[in-house]
């Protein structure tokens, strides 16, 4: 679909200039997230030198809570906490997790890719059952644009933990065909991308029919279905074209949602990944493996827009004339 | 004729689902280079007669006729696969605006290296030579700089040629184009009609489908009048336009306003309004009688930024004066500052230098709330009514607002018993029922959203209306009636008129004084009928001589 166009891009210096803003404001959103992150888990009630000892069943002396709390710097005022933090943070190291007692960086890294595969599959398969549906809906009449929009209504609203349990009583227990819980092999990430993806899919799917149905009633097929383009040309060269603007720019959006879905999808499906550790670590009250979590994700969801932004510009040239 | 027409259509009908007919058998031949005019207002079935012969009439069309050729071969029944490959090679389509007809995300060379690729067996750089050198016939400049530019990179005119050459690429024998200048600047219109009148002349047969029967007179050979799904009158150009015989070719040719005098009416007085008391012609305006000045503009200057960071001055040094009951026209093509114009009267722009005086007092300098007390002294009517409404309000609604919070009691309702005779006092005097009252904008037809507009800006009791392109989207005869009305209520009220439009026949039929802008200035001003008989600058020369006239 994408064409080889040459609107010349605009002089090195400008695009220098468009950099440099981007980077400011990437910089702006992990300082944001790191703070709201390091003041939210304060929220979470407990003292978090007990967090280090092991949890409160672990029944630690009062000298060793002591020793904690100096080591840590929690009798520190909360201001000064925060900025030694931001500090770490700023290096680099994200620091020791409390509870597993190994450094955080690895602990989420080797998180990161079961959790990113998911979201880039799940992101995948979502734009392909909405293209179908949307593609399908628009060239069936009526009634076809009924039942789609009313899929793309129910699988929009379908909430992740439901759907994950319903595929598992129906492929696992029913049909016997997919695993209920993740193995690691291929035949384990179905049933998981599939919770993420048909949600999404509603929701893209809503919004490709759509802009679908405005760019085929739009005069320039109309010119081009009298140069004599047949149906197919139509659509793929024009007005997909058209219609995938809006879900592109949306897509990044899309990838910190799969994110947050994963959360309940790795708990569901006993799969290794962030949104695990995540949750893990919220309930011990392991500070620096949540901030790290929501620090790697923040980084994912920044370089996703920035994806999402190169491919619009890619499709839609005038973006590259301003 | 027949056997060498290059379009035979015998008792063509047309009909969308259950509804009646749209087309109501109409039948008509176009010899080779000849060109065949279908005028009409809008609905009256002319763009879907041009849609049948192409095989596109919509999905759900029922399209009959008794015979249907195109190039002496019929197209009757023909499958979507057989459509597609006569579309393009035996007969091409010119749409309106090429900024929404040509693909806004493809280059215009690959637009038209479409028609050559569908069609022909060219490799890849012959057909980009071939582009090149259908850009240089339709008159591109510098095509081969032109053909990786997207349709939003070109001005109005080289967008619509390049429309042309995609629908020329492969020579087809029929043309049809429909409204094909509708949304272009007299002087580019010209341009355009001349091209279309080469193409004629190289043999190939046109039809043109349009509402404007200037510039149907310009290059048809023969006209034909639509109304209501029929050709209710059609023959050659001088004598249908010049002795029209049917009632509503004798309405269309009538409401046309260029070299109608100011005062004169343009539009039958059947209305129940004023069925009653037919009117005196207005006296004719005194020149030398003027009234005091009411609005006055000295050396406005405003620019605005352009995307690359650069400003550009949209109005430079402006000056005019507005006197009381009479009528100014300011004439300009797109983008030579009349709407900046506009705002800066009604102060919703401040401007860089200069100033506006309201009654001898100053207006755009003083602060906005010492501004709002008078605002209701100056109305406003834009060219869309339907985008300056609220959607969701109805007309009642939004009129009562424009009455002011006087009409609104402590419970919030509009509908007290003053509020009521107020508005049917309104609605009466843009002559429109007051059924309309509980409609909401988007169930109106264009003229009655216009009626509105103008009933709401006379709510305030204004002395002086700026109508920025009133009449521009409406069909002639509806223009005619809104121009009448302007008349009209100018008359009964005393009202002095802004009156901004890019249709010097508009402005001449309007206007007691006129000003010619171009780039920002004002380079002609003086009264209409001086300017408009013996124009000064060559810009109003240029301006006058391109517009289209009846049989001119």
């Amino acid at each position: 679909m994408a064409e080889p166009v040459a609107p010349t891009d605009r002089s090195g210096p400008r695009a220098l200039g468009r950099l440099g803003v981007r980077l400011g404001g990437a910089v702006f959103v992990l300082w944001a997230v790191a703070s709201v992150t390091f003041f939210a888990v304060r929220l979470i009630p407990g003292d978090p030198a007990q967090a280090v000892l092991g949890g409160p069943g672990s029944q630690a002396s009062p000298e060793a809570l002591a020793a904690v709390t100096a080591e840590y710097g929690f009798d520190q005022p909360v201001f000064t906490q925060y900025l030694v933090q931001l500090g770490r943070l700023a290096t680099g190291d994200l620091g020791r997790s409390y509870a597993l007692n190994m450094e955080v960086g690895p602990l989420v890294l080797a998180q990161l890719g079961g959790t990113l595969l998911l979201a880039v599959l799940a992101l995948g398969l979502a734009w392909m059952i909405a293209l179908a549906l949307a593609t399908w809906s628009t060239r069936g009449g009526r009634v076809a644009a009924r039942v789609g929009s009313s899929l793309e209504i129910v699988a929009a609203a379908m909430p992740h933990f439901w759907l994950a349990t319903s595929l598992i009583v129906v492929f696992s227990i029913w049909l016997g065909a997919l695993p209920p819980i993740s193995t690691g092999g291929v035949a384990g990430l179905v049933l998981p991308v599939l919770t993420l993806a048909i949600p999404l899919a509603g929701f893209l799917g809503q919004i490709m029919r759509e802009s679908l149905m405005i760019a085929l009633e739009s005069p320039f097929v109309l010119s081009a279905r009298a140069r004599g383009e047949g149906e197919r040309g139509v659509r793929w060269i024009h007005a997909l074209r058209h219609a995938s603007l809006p879900a592109i720019s949306l897509s990044g959006w899309a990838f910190g949602s799969l994110i947050s879905g994963a959360v309940v999808v790795e708990t569901i499906f006993a799969r290794p990944g962030l949104g695990r550790t995540l949750l893990n670590a919220v309930t011990l009250r392991d500070v620096p493996v949540v901030i790290g979590v929501v620090m790697i994700v923040a980084v994912a969801y920044i370089l996703m827009t920035l994806l999402t932004d190169a491919v619009s510009r890619l499709v839609d040239p005038r973006l590259r004339l301003s | 004729m027949s056997a060498t027409a290059a379009l035979t259509v015998h008792n063509l009908r047309v009909g969308f689902g259950a509804t009646e007919s749209v087309v109501n058998g109409v039948s008509f031949e176009i010899a080779p280079g000849e060109c065949l005019a279908i005028v009409g207002e809008s609905g009256s079935g002319k763009s879907v007669t041009a849609r049948s012969l192409l095989g596109l009439a919509g999905g759900n069309a029922r399209v009959q006729a008794d015979r249907l050729d195109l190039g002496g071969r019929s197209v009757l029944g023909l499958t979507d696969r057989a459509w597609q490959s006569r579309r393009g090679k035996d007969v091409g389509l010119v749409l309106q605006d090429a900024l929404v007809s040509l693909d806004p995300l493809r280059p215009i060379g690959r637009e038209i290296a479409d028609s050559l690729r569908l069609h022909t067996t060219l490799g890849a750089a012959a057909r980009a030579r071939r582009v090149v050198e259908l850009l240089d016939a339709v008159g591109l400049p510098d095509p081969a700089q032109q053909v990786h530019k997207l349709s939003g990179q070109l001005s109005g005119g080289e967008r619509q040629r390049a429309l042309i050459a995609a629908a020329i690429a492969l020579g087809p024998p029929l043309l049809i184009a429909d409204e094909p200048t509708t949304a272009l600047d007299v002087t580019v219109q010209a341009q355009i009609l001349a091209l279309l009148e080469q193409i004629k002349l190289s043999g190939t047969a046109l039809l043109l489908i349009s509402h404007d029967l200037a510039v149907v007179s310009r290059i048809a050979d023969r006209v034909a009048v639509m109304h209501n799904g029929r050709f209710i009158e059609s023959g050659q150009t001088e004598q249908v336009l010049g002795s029209p015989q049917h009632e509503q070719t004798r309405r269309m040719v009538a409401a046309v306003p260029a070299d109608k005098p100011r005062g004169s009416r343009l539009s039958p007085l059947d209305s129940p309004a004023t069925q009653t008391v037919p009117r005196s012609p207005a006296p004719a305006p005194n020149a030398t009688e003027q009234g005091e000045i009411v609005l006055e503009a000295i050396g406005l200057t405003r620019s605005f930024r352009r995307p690359d960071g650069s400003r550009q001055l949209a109005v430079d040094d402006v000056s005019f004066a507005l006197h009381r009951g009479s009528t100014l026209g300011i004439v300009g093509e797109s983008g030579s500052g009349k709407t900046t114009t506009a705002r800066l009267m009604l102060a919703l722009l401040k401007p860089e230098q200069g100033e506006v005086a309201l009654f001898g007092r100053p207006w755009s300098s003083i602060a906005e709330k010492d501004r709002r007390g008078q605002r209701p002294g100056i109305g406003a009517i834009y060219q869309d009514a339907l985008g300056s409404f609220d959607p969701r309000r109805s007309v009642a609604e939004i009129l009562a607002d424009a009455l002011g919070p006087a009409l609104t009691n402590s419970r919030g309702s509009r509908r007290s018993p003053q509020s009521l005779a107020r508005l049917t006092t309104l609605l009466d005097e843009v002559e429109l029922a007051g059924t309309v009252l509980p409609r909401r904008p988007l169930e109106l037809s264009g003229g009655q959203r216009q009626r509105v507009g103008i009933a709401r800006a006379l709510a305030g009791r204004p002395e002086i209306l700026i109508c920025d392109e009133p009449v521009s989207s409406l069909d002639v005869s509806v223009q005619a009636q809104v121009l009448d009305l302007l008349d009209d209520v100018q008359r009964e009220r005393g009202l002095s008129l802004i009156f901004i439009s890019h249709d010097l026949g508009v402005v001449q039929h309007i206007s007691d004084e006129v000003a010619v802008m171009r780039s920002g200035r004002i380079v002609e001003s003086g009264p209409a009928a001086r300017v408009f008989a013996a124009p000064q600058h060559p810009y109003s020369v240029q301006l006058l001589s391109a517009v289209p006239r009846l049989l001119g």
